[in-house]
């Protein structure tokens, strides 16, 4: 288990983390949510040491993080960069050559990987000659090429289409279902409400919201339920304590309390047929939403020059 | 994956990875067009303007044809005098071979000189003619160094020009190529891997190696030149300074490579590179100038055969021309090495530290201060 204990980073006397701690699980995918500068990159740079946190620390598996543990880390930045000019699969044998592989088990690995990613047929290319997407791929590759231990991927599906998302998707599991520890920021909401199994939440650099992605759904967000009658459902409408969001002839959504959606079902049961009685549990964009807009309402002037400085 | 996992490997220590950049380094330039074409531009250059200097020289070499009117018994002296003379019967005879220009000068017997020849041009007075046909005391000087002053010139700049060159052309390869690294975050990568040490080293070693291996070429299609254009005794005397000159050239490239390479991590784009390279560069610059407005002063020069920039073109030049002591060059070669660790630290401390950080060009106090 990757686990962060009260980091703290500052640029030039602005503080940009605070105090963030979370854990990520072996064993499954972690997603990392959060608004332009809220300090995902950060946080991630932190994890590989690319930056130093101001305090705070970092453990794997209970022991403070060494450079020979991170080595095995898998690291995709969030801006590209491998050499333009160099061929992607000797790009890829020369990482995993850094990385302790001999030669020829590079060369073999950087094939297998490319490979896998879609890239057969490409891998005497130069990176440049790739389109967006494949360079993306190959980035994938860089990451994955010397069997990391723990991977932590910067916005690894920008730029993706949905079948490149899902080939992606499907090493990352491997990965995970292999031990590691996988960290992934995104933007894509539906693709990390789709993959993930824990979920953290950051904003203005705090975390907002961490845990298992179901936990947070019925935690935050509000509760809409969904009623199905038999008969005309808009006395739904009149009952106090609910507000109806959507209605059509025999359904009705509406947003209550537990207790007043309790007693919503116990007349639609005195009043008729009910085919259908549903909690519907907020989508990841409502919580998203929820929490980004409490931290913009709570903006202090200088956030707009963090988020510029970032 | 692919594979089953395998036992954790141990990532690559310091040594290996410095190889493993340098190679990396190498391979890419001897894939690159431009540096290959510019390398054999390089060489065409050096033998063909040995080649070119010695002929254009040696032009006055040739005989001179002459049209000889009632010469009889002093043919043979002509030839020997380096002329190549065509008798003609008549003084007419003569004179149209000269206006049609198939002769430099008419030579024919004159009772009335006190040599008992009269010489005759178109239109200049034939004095090189005389001369040639003129009796010479044998000629010596008694200090050689004043005979030498064009051919020492020419050494300095040769040095000079090929220190300058292959060393800008190598240093500016460094900075192109850490920009890139740092520009593309592909350094977040590496560094995940190796060292920042290990990377500064590996680019250091292979691109030293890049800039030793042109310097060699050079050196030997000067010497190929001056064998085809059978100057064999220049070749003799240039080349243990030459040797010297590779001896020097190793820690002085190795000292303006980590100066470029520690320069260019201050900055993260291409188009920022101009004014942190601007000092190495006058560092790079500066011993030709040295040499080529000093050569001949002893003073200049052996002052900047200490000091470590100008030391591997200054000090093979006087070795050249025997002005050192045995124990000059080995001391200059000390100073040069110690000088070149130094900077090497102190441009390694520069490297790790700015190499991660991007956007504005970072300042020299912050990537030598401590913090962080």
């Amino acid at each position: 288990m990757l686990e962060l204990q009260n980091i703290c980073r500052s640029f030039s006397g602005r503080e940009v983390l605070h105090d963030v701690s979370f854990s990520a699980t072996r064993g499954q995918l972690t997603g990392f949510v959060g608004g332009n500068g809220a300090g995902k990159t950060t946080t991630m740079r932190i994890i590989m040491g690319v930056l130093a946190a101001s305090s705070g620390t970092i453990t794997l598996d209970s022991a403070p993080l060494s450079s020979p543990a991170r080595s095995r880390f898998g690291y995709m930045p969030s801006e590209r960069g491998l050499y333009p000019k160099m061929k992607i699969g000797e790009q890829i044998t020369y990482l995993a050559r850094l990385h302790g592989y001999s030669k020829g088990q590079a060369a073999v690995r950087a094939e297998g990987l490319l490979e896998r990613l879609g890239l057969t047929g490409r891998i005497n290319d130069p990176l440049e000659a790739l389109s967006m997407g494949n360079q993306q791929r190959v980035q994938v590759a860089a990451a994955l090429v010397h069997e990391p231990d723990v991977l932590i991927l910067d916005e690894p599906f920008s730029g993706l289409d949905p079948l490149a998302v899902d080939e992606v998707v499907s090493v990352l599991n491997e990965q995970a279902s292999a031990g590691a520890v996988v960290l992934f920021s995104s933007h894509q909401l539906d693709v990390v409400e789709r993959l993930c199994d824990d979920l953290i939440i950051i904003g203005d650099g705090r975390v907002l919201a961490a845990g298992e992605r179901e936990e947070l759904r019925t935690r935050h967000g509000t509760l809409r339920y969904e009623l199905g009658t038999g008969s005309d459902a808009g006395w739904v409408r009149q009952h106090p304590g609910v507000e109806v969001d959507d209605f059509s002839a025999h359904r009705v959504i509406f947003r209550a309390e537990t207790d007043a959606a309790q007693q919503v079902l116990t007349e639609a049961l005195r009043r008729g047929e009910v085919t259908n009685f549903t909690p519907l549990l907020p989508d990841l964009s409502e919580i998203f939403r929820e929490f980004t807009t409490d931290a913009y309402n709570s903006e202090s002037p200088d956030t707009h020059v963090k988020e510029l400085q970032r | 994956m692919t594979t089953a996992q395998q036992t954790p490997r141990t990532p690559l220590a310091d040594g290996p990875a410095t190889l493993l950049v340098a190679e990396r380094e190498i391979s890419t330039q001897l894939r690159s067009k431009a540096f290959i074409i510019s390398l054999a531009v390089m060489v065409v250059f050096v033998i063909g303007g040995i080649l070119a200097t010695s002929f254009f020289s040696s032009d006055d070499d040739a005989a001179e044809p002459v049209a000889t009117v009632a010469l009889s018994g002093q043919a043979d002296a002509l030839d020997s005098a380096g002329f190549e003379p065509q008798p003609a019967g008549t003084m007419d005879e003569a004179e149209e071979l000269l206006r049609d220009g198939q002769v430099e000068a008419i030579i024919t017997s004159d009772n009335a000189s006190p040599t008992g020849v009269r010489v005759i041009g178109l239109n200049t007075e034939p004095s090189g003619i005389a001369d040639m046909l003129a009796v010479a005391p044998t000629t010596e000087v008694l200090d050689p160094d004043n005979a030498e002053g064009p051919l020492r010139a020419i050494v300095a700049m040769g040095f000079g020009l090929v220190f300058m060159v292959v060393a800008l052309g190598s240093g500016m390869m460094i900075v192109q190529n850490t920009i890139q690294e740092k520009q593309n975050r592909i350094v977040e990568l590496l560094l995940a891997a190796i060292s920042a040490r290990a990377l500064l080293a590996g680019k250091i070693l292979g691109n030293s190696a890049l800039a030793l291996g042109q310097a060699v070429v050079l050196a030997a299609a000067a010497s190929v030149g001056l064998m085809l254009s059978g100057q064999q005794e220049v070749l003799n005397m240039l080349t243990v300074p030459m040797l010297w000159f590779v001896v020097f050239f190793i820690p002085g490239f190795v000292l303006v490579a980590a100066m470029f390479a520690a320069s260019a991590s201050l900055v993260s784009r291409q188009e920022d590179s101009g004014t942190v390279i601007t000092p190495a560069m006058m560092l790079v610059m500066a011993p030709y100038f040295v040499v080529v407005f000093f050569f001949d002063n002893t003073l200049a020069m052996t002052i900047a055969s200490y000091v470590p920039f100008s030391a591997p073109v200054a000090m093979p030049l006087r070795m050249f021309f025997n002005e050192s002591m045995w124990f000059e060059p080995l001391l200059s070669l000390a100073i040069l090495a110690v000088t070149t660790v130094l900077i090497m630290r102190l441009a390694a401390g520069i490297y790790s530290r700015s190499l991660l950080r991007t956007g504005q060009p970072v300042s020299l106090r912050t990537a030598l201060s401590r913090a962080e």
